[in-house]
């Protein structure tokens, strides 16, 4: 049965694109069917961090609108095949998206894929409320930062209250996905600890995500990280928490660097 | 010595008090309007017994001794009339009810033995439970009564409540007790980071929360005019 997850923050710039092209590919490598859908109409960026940028013709509003077929709006990743996008429009904005239409593309998504990611736009207005109307399942992408976690814990709030399922009375599960982790300046005290941010968060964790540059490497050359470098430590937080999403039962640690001798002692001198 | 100045000094304590009575106005001819108070006590006897009647006599223009007859005549039926009003006080003698003037309309809710008294309406509740976590950004009005909430208050949350608020969470958000006016209103929670509190209009805001007090239980209370924090153990 095909899966709606938004993709979602509240705050913007926390890693929603990353982590909705990461999580992904990770599901695709797995052999699922998976269409990424950006929503963040008028700033897509969905394409680039997916590579697909050169290769966009028509896109969600277009399908919305019914310009389009939805297959013709529909590209395919080179490199895993059962990765899809559907890129958001960059021409136009947020008000051109209505709620039947999403509503119509979703179903429609439904019955393509078992996987269907909303990345979401930050903010708490139409963008935001549209991608995670239909949602199933939500991963709020949280920074380990006061002002990160309030927004999550704003968006929960209403993701229980503003979704389908949850005017139906029915629950949106939930799941915390912490990005940009330093497990060294949390212990310093310099960032909100897992603990802190669970506890205010009272959602369940679904993967920590540690700070690295790979991420940025990744998307600079439009790769989702995870298969751009799929040895890096973020690559394989990823893969977890694809496969806790899947059901696996994965223990939950947070992955470190692979560093040779010479590189731990001198990471060490740095640090 | 007091005891007697008092004694000397009784004070008339007057007292208002306000009761709902019907109005009779009769018109012409007032032999037909008397018919239709027979009918209306032949359909249910007694159902003047006992309350106040106003005769409103601003339909008619009846001399003094036409007043007196219709008063006889409604005395005839056990009608007793407590006041007149509509009329010249020179017509009225002293023996008639007085005249009443500043009357005001309302409406008179009937309990005809007949009829079965109406269930009474359930009372509302007067608590509020909540068993998830208030998120930052909602807000939970409450003016009936008591708010808990077993979950924690996030930051940017607020709670009003006309009662008392109590917190079985971390209160990271503003809580407002008591806020139509029931200064006796509480808030207690089970961690305190909060970033106001509030009892009955006078409130503190996080900087004024003592350090000390900080990540533990505690509650807020009002002793006149000042508010309390103190931990709950």
């Amino acid at each position: 049965m095909a899966k709606v997850l938004v993709v979602t923050s509240g705050k913007g710039g926390v890693g929603k694109t990353t982590s909705t092209a990461a999580l992904g590919a990770a599901l695709a490598q797995k052999g699922q069917n998976v269409v990424v859908v950006d929503f963040d109409v008028g700033l897509r960026n969905l394409d680039l961090v997916m590579g697909a940028e050169r290769r966009v013709v028509f896109d969600l509003i277009n399908v919305v609108q019914g310009v389009a077929k939805l297959p013709q709006a529909l590209i395919r990743d080179k490199r895993v095949e059962s990765l899809w996008l559907l890129p958001a429009s960059q021409t136009r904005d947020k008000d051109a998206l209505t709620d039947e239409g999403v509503g119509r593309v979703i179903d429609e998504l439904r019955s393509r894929y078992d996987w269907i990611l909303c990345d979401s736009p930050a903010g708490i207005e139409r963008g935001a409320t549209l991608a995670m109307r239909y949602a199933d399942e939500a991963i709020i992408v949280t920074n380990p930062e006061v002002s990160s976690v309030r927004d999550s814990d704003r968006i929960i709030g209403m993701l229980d209250s503003k979704t389908v399922r949850a005017e139906r009375g029915e629950r949106v599960e939930k799941h915390v996905l912490i990005t940009r982790y330093d497990p060294g300046r949390a212990a310093r005290g310099e960032m909100l600890n897992i603990d802190d941010i669970l506890e205010i968060l009272a959602t369940p964790l679904l993967g920590i995500i540690p700070e690295s540059q790979d991420v940025l490497k990744a998307s600079n050359v439009g790769t989702p990280v995870t298969l751009n470098n799929a040895d890096s430590a973020p690559a394989r937080a990823y893969v977890d928490a694809a496969r806790r999403l899947m059901g696996e039962e994965v223990a939950m640690v947070v992955p470190t660097e692979r560093k040779g001798l010479m590189n731990r002692l001198l990471g060490r001198r740095a640090a | 010595m007091d005891v007697r100045a008092d004694s000397t000094r009784q004070l008339v304590r007057l007292r208002g008090r306000s009761y709902v009575a019907f109005v009779f106005s009769p018109v012409v001819p007032i032999v037909d309007w008397l018919g239709e108070i027979d009918n209306t006590l032949a359909r249910s006897p007694g159902y003047f017994v006992g309350k106040p009647i106003v005769l409103d006599l601003s339909a008619v223009d009846l001399s003094g001794p036409a007043i007196a007859h219709l008063l006889g005549s409604l005395g005839e039926r056990n009608i007793r009339v407590l006041g007149i009003e509509g009329v010249d006080e020179e017509r009225l003698a002293t023996n008639m009810p007085p005249l009443l003037t500043g009357g005001r309309s309302c409406v008179i809710t009937r309990n005809e033995p007949a009829k079965k008294p109406e269930p009474e309406p359930k009372p509302k509740p007067n608590s509020l439970l909540l068993e998830n976590p208030v998120r930052s950004g909602q807000s939970i009005v409450f003016i009936e009564g008591d708010v808990t909430v077993l979950g924690s208050v996030g930051s940017g949350a607020e709670i009003v409540a006309g009662g008392s608020i109590h917190i079985y969470g971390t209160l990271r958000g503003r809580a407002m007790a008591g806020v139509n006016g029931n200064s006796a209103a509480r808030i207690y929670c089970q961690r305190i980071e909060a970033e106001l509190l509030a009892i009955d209009g006078y409130y503190q805001t996080a900087e004024e929360i003592d350090e000390s007090l900080r990540n533990r239980p505690a509650q807020a209370w009002l002793q006149g005019d000042t508010m309390k924090i103190t931990p709950l153990n």
